[in-house]
């Protein structure tokens, strides 16, 4: 299902085209990569997501150069809006940053393997199925990796619960140990306000096996979205107990709330 | 059973599944450094004066001469009957009851060297599934059908054997899909085909190695002799549809939501290679990781993707 040529013809220029090529991606003969990353289509996706970007959304992305030019990394942000935009715009902002950019892969709820066509669309444009062994295999390729810990908590919570952090893992936390890969935070303002949800009709979620059924309007609203990207906090490894690691993990935590308000500041009205 | 003169200086292996595309190549390999005995149970092969030749059932009484009249020394057992082959209760009686008699009989006459060719298709196609599965991964494919059972069990059984008798020097492999001149099996079928089925809306990553470069692999294999369960693939992929276009096939899209309407479409048209219990293989990845294999033994293979397809792509011309 990868693009076809007429369509990156259509949409991508010479100058952008080549400004992508510069990013080094560990793919095979063929422009995939194990998790089905394929070269083309990424770049279509941002050629295309560029109106989204800078347009629709207004994205102001500030501190993006924290996120080091190589090695494994983690960027760790609060997870809001229903539909995965939030990681789409972090991946558009480093892919497209002057110095150095990089294509980050984002982690991906688990059931959107099972939605056929976009399962594959999502994987093609850079999107992994959320697994510990995934993210694992990627930090040991050096790959720069976009985490919710939130998870669905985080994409499906209600409008009135908005900026409101919730319960974080503590996977991503071990595996930047693990890999020694500096967490960057990121506070994400403005997502919230593009699908605002009012309830969850959880019996329709359970029937049809996705994680939640919003009652939202079926549009996606203009918002102004602010990206602050935090300084790199390193964590060592050892041989830390899990209370130790939750007590990193409320670190990172606080951080990325810190972002979020700093962001809610700034930002002049919703739209 | 005529049995040729034996070679001085060289010792007797067997290889099963002799009527097969892949034997043949790792017989032509390894014939002038072994006496090869070739046994297959669909037909008794040809394959030049220096090979004795048998056509013989693992399960049946007279099997266990071979190794009365050969000093086996070695056995690569490729001769596994594909999920696409016969019924399921024909497959179980010959993938798991046949290789359980003829590992017994390996470890009765002192045989030094055994290969089993597994099938990366244990591991399962799942939704869930994380990308570069390692020899450590769960085998999750009887849970998914019942037509794969025979293919996990084989594994578990040469297993036990790994462990429970080193002197066997059981070594398990467990490669992507093998494709290229004279492969039969399903996904060889579907990229042969003009017209291929595909789920619509799915496209998984996919491996495929090519005949030669397995034939290496077994070879490189068996005479490096490291014990042990290894995947065999190289560092190349691509998504399924990706891989019918280039091999010049037009994709027919079947409905792919239910799950049971395509297991049922599969089952009513019959359709070479589109097995109503593979149907997970062309819906979810299955992307093992290699580098194990490609590290103990130095295995590099030659043949890129771009090289098999042309393959398929040329042929139907």
């Amino acid at each position: 299902m990868a693009v076809p040529k007429w369509l990156k013809r259509l949409v991508l220029s010479d100058a952008l085209d080549k400004q992508l090529d510069r990013i080094e991606k560990p793919v095979g003969t063929m422009g995939y990569d194990p998790w089905g990353f394929n070269v083309d289509t990424n770049k279509v996706a941002i050629a295309a997501f560029s109106a989204v970007y800078h347009k629709y959304f207004r994205v102001e992305a500030r501190g993006i150069d924290r996120i080091p030019t190589d090695g494994p990394v983690l960027i760790v942000a609060n997870h809001s809006g229903q539909l995965p935009i939030d990681g789409m715009l972090i991946a558009y902002a480093l892919a497209t940053r002057n110095h150095s950019p990089r294509v980050p892969r984002a982690m991906i709820e688990r059931f959107f393997p099972t939605v056929p066509y976009l399962g594959n669309l999502l994987n093609e444009m850079g999107g992994v199925l959320g697994d510990p062994v995934n993210c694992a295999k990627m930090l040991s390729r050096d790959e720069a990796v976009i985490v919710f810990p939130e998870g669905v908590r985080g994409s499906g919570k209600l409008y009135r619960d908005r900026y409101q952090l919730q319960r974080f893992g503590n996977g991503f936390m071990h595996l930047a140990m693990k890999y020694n890969a500096p967490i960057i935070p990121v506070g994400v303002v403005g997502c919230e306000e593009t699908i605002p949800a009012i309830a969850n009709i959880k019996p329709l979620a359970r029937m049809l096996g996705v994680p939640y059924v919003p009652i939202a309007l079926p549009v996606i609203f203009p918002a102004k979205v602010i990206l602050n990207f935090g300084e790199p906090l390193q964590f060592r490894g050892g041989d830390l107990s899990e209370e130790e690691i939750t007590a990193r993990v409320e670190s990172v935590k606080t951080s990325i709330s810190q972002l979020i308000d700093k962001g809610l500041s700034e930002r002049k009205g919703v739209f | 059973m005529s049995t040729p003169t034996s070679i001085k200086g060289q010792s007797d292996i067997l290889v099963t599944g002799a009527a097969g595309a892949l034997a043949q190549q790792v017989i032509t390999r390894l014939r002038n450094r072994y006496r090869v005995i070739a046994v297959d149970f669909r037909e008794e092969v040809y394959l030049s004066d220096d090979v004795p030749s048998y056509r013989l059932d693992l399960n049946k009484r007279g099997f266990e001469d071979l190794f009365k009249r050969y000093d086996i020394k070695g056995i690569i057992h490729l001769g596994r009957m594909i999920s696409s082959e016969e019924n399921r209760m024909r497959r179980y009686a010959s993938n798991v009851i046949g290789s359980e008699r003829l590992f017994k009989m390996a470890h009765k006459y002192g045989v030094e060297k055994t290969l089993v060719l597994s099938t990366y298709h244990v591991y399962g196609a799942n939704a869930y599934n994380p990308a570069l599965l390692d020899e450590t991964s769960p085998l999750k494919a009887a849970g998914l059908t019942m037509d794969l059972v025979d293919s996990v069990e084989l594994e578990n059984l040469a297993q036990i054997f790994l462990w429970r008798y080193p002197d066997m020097n059981m070594t398990i492999l467990r490669p992507c899909n093998i494709v290229g001149p004279g492969v039969k099996n399903a996904i060889s079928q579907l990229l042969s085909s003009h017209y291929a089925p595909v789920l619509a809306g799915f496209s998984p990553m996919m491996q495929f190695m090519h005949i030669d470069d397995m034939a290496d692999a077994i070879v490189l294999a068996f005479q490096g002799n490291k014990p042990g369960i290894y995947n065999v693939a190289s560092n190349d992929w691509i998504a399924f549809q990706k891989a019918l276009e280039l091999c010049g096939c037009t994709r027919v899209p079947f409905p792919s939501v239910p799950p049971s309407l395509p297991k049922f479409l599969a089952r009513v048209a019959k359709i070479r290679g589109f097995n109503s219990y593979l149907l997970n293989y062309f819906k979810y990845p299955v992307i093992i990781d290699g580098t194990h294999f490609q590290e103990e033994f130095g295995f590099r293979p030659h043949y890129e993707l771009r090289e098999i397809f042309r393959y398929y792509r040329t042929m139907k011309v």
